[in-house]
């Protein structure tokens, strides 16, 4: 019975119920959802069903396949984590529109085909904005408005590419696209922008620093992913994705290093993953799909559990900057060992969940002959263990002491947190559950002497250098600022050129009403001097020259006769 | 906000109390041990064979130096962009 119901659906009507109970009951109901949701995959076999025609099209609401399976698992586990670490929420529209959010991002990836896709796609953007919102403040509002903005019209980008490809090929089935079609290329852009490729990547630092602390964590899981997602199945292979994906690796980290706000850090280092998986598909090979599928895996657990930290300092401190913040550990040891684990994962450390999934991606990158993608990865990897690894706890939790004694973090927090890191140990240990769920069977030992030593030495040797950095006083403090990034462009830039145009226009209009109202004056006074009082229409003539003139012409006419 | 002030207050311990990291000889003692890890790290390429793939991976401690050098010009070039970008923190409130 439950298999027959499409699986992002059953959140998504799960939410309508969420209003009608209270309290603890309310959270157990929401963690329900995904658990009966997980449930559900379990039984799934693969195929396609809810099959139906609109318009003349085929539609597939739901399509179970390996890739979708994954992504389904992962989604529903990010929203369990999720929603333990939100347990004491009692916002009622946080609560509800992250459901309907995962409920959106796992029926994407069921989706069979682009219509579908699209709805799903919308619906993502349309419910995740009420959890930027529920940070409730100015900031909130406005980053709010601009990402919905940007979300939209990445779906928008959605349909018409949809559109143009469905006139060509008749078909909306969601399969293998590519980018020699001007449909592929604009659905390329709609993914994109959701993946947050370069220059189309501000939204995601914009908004997801502005959320409440519960609120980024369900964002950093499925918005970028289900691009991810999405990605993989229409452009694997598509090779300038490979050149996107080592650019995103490598300029976010330069901003990482100089973002104050801790939570802006992780979404530069979430934009910086991204890149990784990007490329991978770019790649394309079975070893390149599985490592960008597998890091997405690890990655939304490792990224969620570095939020939930960063999110636990937060609801304790109030502010989760670098510049405020110091010498938590003394009060907050287990969130510190926590995220400790999440900033491991991330680096890649043997034993951690990274280690086993993204160096598929730079095996497949070097077997493929990709020298400069390799190393730009090879330096994005240490890269990120800069600033993800060991500026995140470092200057959250160690640095100078600011003094701040914050209570330890909740025990839901605890607890959700305890589980992520239970999943990125698990995952790092004993990777062969995860191996077995990819999309192509896995024949890749991460374990060898070989790997382990190279990622020790990069990892180690770069603490060194943030060491030495640090000691030499080199390393760039923490400092209250905004950090101008692509943003600029729209916050500061076409404002301003809007506002310029706005004013010559304002100038020229008003030069031009000047004139008009002076040829109106001057057609004004024209007038009044011919028909005016005094004007020569106007002249009233006395009877007696009126006699005058006529005794003259008639005088005039006598002659003529005469003559 | 009178939640997060709760949470300031309401800690039983006493800020005085020292930690072993406040003292700053044990940072020191902590550096010296990660100075010592890269060294044993470094000379370990001697001890084993790699199996890489691109030639120059094989280069005696090439990880090592790649990260050491490659971290150190990220975060030297992060520090000049910052004379470039950074702005006062209400920038685009004003």
């Amino acid at each position: 019975m439950i298999a027959e119901f499409p699986p992002g659906l059953l959140m998504i009507v799960g939410a309508i119920f969420v209003p009608f109970v209270r309290g603890h009951l309310r959270s157990a109901y929401m963690l329900a959802l995904p658990l009966l949701g997980i449930w559900q995959l379990v039984l799934l076999d693969p195929g396609t069903f809810g099959a139906m025609s609109v318009f003349g099209f085929e539609l597939t609401h739901v399509r179970v396949d390996k890739l979708s399976l994954i992504f389904g698992y992962i989604f529903y586990i990010a929203a369990a984590i999720g929603i333990i670490f939100a347990w004491h929420i009692k916002d009622l529209a946080e609560q509800a529109s992250a459901l309907v959010y995962v409920g959106a991002a796992v029926g994407a990836t069921f989706a069979g085909d682009l219509i579908t896709l699209f709805v799903y796609w919308e619906l993502a953007a349309l419910s995740s904005v009420f959890l930027i919102w529920a940070g409730r403040t100015e900031r909130a509002y406005s980053a709010g408005m601009r990402y919905l903005m940007i979300q939209i019209l990445s779906g928008v980008l959605l349909a018409a590419g949809a559109v143009l490809l469905a006139s060509e090929t008749g078909s909306v089935a969601f399969n293998n696209i590519g980018i020699d079609s001007l449909g592929g290329i604009l659905i390329l852009v709609a993914f994109g922008i959701k993946c947050a490729f370069p220059l189309l990547h501000n939204w995601l630092q914009d908004a997801y620093p502005e959320a409440s602390p519960t609120g980024t964590v369900f964002l950093s899981a499925f918005t970028t992913k289900l691009a991810v997602y999405a990605l993989a199945r229409g452009y694997a292979g598509t090779e300038i994705l490979i050149w996107i994906g080592v650019a995103m690796t490598a300029f976010p980290i330069f901003f990482a290093v100089i973002e104050n706000d801790l939570r802006r850090v992780l979404a530069y280092s979430l934009n910086n993953q991204l890149g990784f998986m990007v490329a991978g598909i770019g790649i394309g090979t079975t070893l390149a799909i599985n490592g960008a599928v597998s890091h997405a895996f690890a990655h939304i657990l490792y990224k969620a559990l570095l939020f939930m930290s960063m999110g636990a300092v937060l609801h304790r401190v109030g502010t989760a900057k670098g510049s405020e913040l110091g010498g938590l550990y003394k009060t907050m040891p287990w969130t510190t060992g926590f995220c400790i684990i999440g900033s491991a994962s991330i680096s890649a450390f043997p034993l951690f969940s990274g280690f086993v999934t993204k160096s598929m991606i730079l095996t497949s990158a070097a077997e493929e002959g990709y020298l400069i993608p390799f190393l730009i990865l090879l330096f994005a990897s240490a890269g990120v263990f800069h600033h993800s690894g060991i500026k995140i706890p470092f200057f959250a939790f160690f640095a100078h002491d600011s003094g701040k004694r914050p209570k330890e973090a909740p025990f839901n927090m605890l607890l959700a947190m305890g589980l992520a890191s239970f999943f990125c140990i698990g995952i790092g240990v004993y990777p062969q559950p995860l191996y077995a769920l990819l999309p192509f069977p896995v024949d890749y030992v991460p374990y060898t002497t070989t790997h382990v030593m190279t990622i020790l030495q990069l990892l180690m040797f770069s603490a060194l250098a943030f060491g030495v950095l640090q000691r030499t006083g080199l390393y760039p403090p923490e400092l209250r600022s905004t950090i101008l990034d692509f943003d600029f462009s729209y916050r500061w830039l076409a404002p301003k050129i809007i506002n310029w145009f706005m004013d010559a226009g304002a100038r020229a209009w008003a030069s031009l009403k000047t004139d008009l109202l002076e040829m109106l004056a001057q057609f004004i006074a024209a007038v009044f001097r011919y028909t005016g009082p005094k004007g020569i229409f106007a002249k009233s003539q006395s009877t007696g020259s009126s006699a005058a003139v006529i005794v003259t012409l008639l005088l005039i006419f006598l002659v003529a006769l005469l003559a | 906000m009178s939640e997060i002030q709760d949470n300031q207050t309401a800690n039983e311990e006493s800020p005085a109390k020292r930690y072993w990291l406040d003292d700053i000889r044990n940072v020191h003692k902590l550096f010296w041990a990660l100075v010592a890890v890269c060294a044993l790290l470094f000379v370990s390429d001697a001890f084993y064979e790699k199996h890489v793939i691109f030639p120059f991976e094989k280069w005696f401690g090439f990880f090592g130096l790649f990260g050491f050098f490659l971290s150190f010009a990220l975060v030297l070039t992060a520090r000049e962009l910052r004379k470039l970008l950074k702005r006062d923190e209400d920038y685009y409130d004003r």
